[in-house]
């Protein structure tokens, strides 16, 4: 099988920050790490095992109803996560609140179906949507990286400023707020975006 | 009605689909790049939250909330049929805008000739179903409210991509470097935006 397969979805061809698929789960679940872990792994599962059954059934759906066919798919592994995430990590299934559900609308999952599974057999499906998922998954977690540090000082958790340095302490150092706040997801991406178009010229547009 | 009056001002500039939860991003990214198409597919939005939400919410109130179905007689008083609500609504969402696109293409051949190719995209505009769900898990009381905030959301994400075309056009005539040409400007313009829209937050009404 072409390792390209699971190579270039990492970063060469990136589904958030090159397809621009995914985007607004990628940004609205970003405040702190943790959340974003778990929605980097629920997307990446419930993408590669949708892929897997669309693709074992590429030649029996129709083509006209084939849309439909695909959203009930998905959106029974989306079931499963969801109530899996409930039962497991009720805390973190509260933070994430709708967006689980919008899983199933997340333009990844239905860009790689009609993309890659409906074309391919079951193993690279399912080799493409585990890469993609991961991904997405980078994206998430260096925009999370960045602005769970910068605006509350933790990393999963766990203070990395020294307590300290804090101007409520005596000290200079004071979290930056805006970090927190939506907009600061949408201007990282963008600055991802401008690293990468550093890197790799070719995708530069006119 | 005040409430609904706020209600409405709320979900159109405080809670902006766009800006503060990030719905519809994918095509509100793809279908901005100028303001007659990005005024098309803005209608659309408008008109598909306006007829799915108000369903979806009649559909959760006397189907899928837990005891919901103790209209249909005792025996089904102990049902909880909340873990369907994910698969109920999308296929509610797919099949009202096939519904309204072949109704459109009935009765009006020139909203459909405006608003025809956006409509099968907006089934899978995240901004259609997150309505639905952010409609469940705030719990809207009444019918108006559900449908006074569809309006008010569909409102505030038409907004949100007619001035964010109006300003790519115009983005056309400069000189930006050439890393963050096309995507990359677009992501910190729209951050801006929303820098800009948050002066709207904690509005009291």
């Amino acid at each position: 099988m072409d390792k390209k397969i699971f190579i270039e979805p990492l970063f060469k061809n990136n589904p958030v920050s090159v397809l621009v698929l995914g985007i607004c789960s990628a940004l609205a679940v970003t405040v702190k790490l943790e959340p974003a872990l778990v929605m980097a792994l629920s997307v990446t599962i419930v993408l590669g095992f949708s892929e897997v059954i669309i693709s074992l059934l590429r030649n029996t759906i129709p083509n006209r109803i084939r849309i439909i066919v695909q959203l009930v798919v998905v959106a029974m592994l989306v079931i499963l996560v969801d109530q899996f995430l409930k039962a497991f990590a009720y805390d973190v299934s509260k933070q994430l609140s709708v967006f689980v559900g919008l899983i199933i609308t997340n333009c990844i999952i239905m860009g790689r179906i009609e993309a890659f599974a409906l074309g391919n057999k079951p193993l690279p499906a399912f080799v493409d949507g585990i890469a993609n998922g991961l991904g997405y998954g980078i994206i998430l977690v260096v925009v999370a990286f960045f602005r769970e540090f910068f605006g509350s000082g933790t990393i999963l958790g766990y203070p990395i400023i020294p307590a300290e340095w804090y101007i409520k302490n005596g000290g200079f150092y004071e979290n930056n707020g805006l970090f927190i706040l939506p907009p600061m997801a949408l201007i990282l991406v963008g600055a991802f975006i401008w690293v990468q178009r550093s890197i790799q010229k070719e995708l530069q547009e006119k | 009605m005040q409430e609904l009056v706020s209600l409405f001002v709320k979900s159109i500039f405080v809670d902006n689909m766009v800006f503060a939860y990030f719905l519809g991003m994918c095509s509100y990214l793809a279908v901005s790049k100028n303001v007659k198409t990005a005024i098309g597919l803005g209608v659309a939005v408008i008109f598909v939250l306006g007829v799915t939400l108000p369903v979806n919410y009649l559909l959760n109130k006397y189907v899928l909330t837990p005891a919901a179905l103790s209209w249909l007689g005792p025996d089904f008083a102990g049902l909880d049929l909340s873990f369907l609500s994910f698969i109920i609504f999308i296929a509610v969402i797919a099949s009202i805008v096939q519904l309204v696109e072949m109704v459109v293409e009935k009765y009006s051949p020139a909203l459909y000739a405006s608003l025809g190719i956006f409509l099968p995209l907006i089934a899978v505009n995240c901004a259609i179903l997150g309505g639905s769900l952010f409609m469940q898990e705030r719990g809207y009381e009444t019918l108006a409210e559900a449908t006074t905030f569809a309006l008010g959301s569909g409102i505030g994400w038409f907004l949100a991509i007619v001035a964010l075309a109006a300003i790519r056009e115009k983005l056309s005539y400069s000189q930006v470097p050439a890393p963050l040409r096309g995507l990359g400007i677009t992501f910190i313009v729209v951050g801006l935006m929303g820098i800009a829209f948050m002066s709207f937050m904690g509005i009291k009404l």
